[in-house]
């Protein structure tokens, strides 16, 4: 996805104005051996102007392989989703990662988990959340797209 | 899923960047979705059904 246009920009803008907590968006990256993180880092760039909840985070792949590990993410551009549920508690996971750079779909994608995060209610049916909360063992998933 | 749930990861992956992984889960079309390594899903499903088919992994 290209720069954003100013009718984009707004539209973002208002849509983000619903946010009610702050989201970080930790961005591993690594400096040799990632073609789209440069691409990664333009996309991202667009989104803090838009909201004061929507922060970015760089998170070196190579230098810091604990915090890499601590979110499963091993390879770059990658992207995790954090916020802080109560002030001063400390960050946590959203458990939503992008791998690849969000462009096309996919960032619309990334806006709308932003946006899930941010404390928009959530579109599941009751039902789904109880079969949701019992679930017993760690699950994984993962959705393949491409750009276009 | 991932949001509601504790035990629940997603990743969104683009399939162009990481060929190794599109080849592993033999992506041939999009969205695909795999679950655990185990359950495929091919296309988008209502949200029912997907869950269902999500979670019946075992």
């Amino acid at each position: 996805m290209g720069l954003l246009t100013p009718q984009d920009q707004d539209k973002l803008r208002e849509a983000f104005g619903e946010m009610t907590r702050p989201v970080r968006l930790l961005f591993f990256t690594q400096t040799i051996g990632c073609d789209t993180c440069l691409e990664t880092r333009r996309i991202l760039d667009e989104l803090p102007p838009l909201s004061d909840k929507i922060a970015i985070e760089e998170v070196n792949l190579v230098l810091d392989k604990e915090k890499a590990a601590q979110y499963a993410i091993d390879r770059a551009p990658a992207l995790a989703l954090v916020y802080e549920e109560v002030q001063g508690e400390g960050d946590k996971d959203s458990r939503i990662r992008f791998l690849g750079a969000p462009s096309g779909y996919e960032f619309v994608s990334l806006v709308q988990a932003l946006l899930l995060v941010g404390g928009r209610a959530s579109q599941l049916t009751d039902e789904n959340r109880q079969k949701l909360a019992a679930i017993d063992k760690p699950i994984t998933m993962q959705v393949f797209t491409t750009p276009t | 899923m991932a949001f509601a749930s504790p035990q629940v990861t997603a990743f969104a992956v683009e399939a162009t960047e990481f060929p190794d992984l599109a080849r592993r889960y033999r992506v041939t079309g999009v969205p695909k979705t795999v679950v655990n390594e185990t359950v495929e899903i091919l296309g988008a499903l209502p949200q029912d059904a997907f869950i269902d088919q999500a979670l019946s992994g075992g």
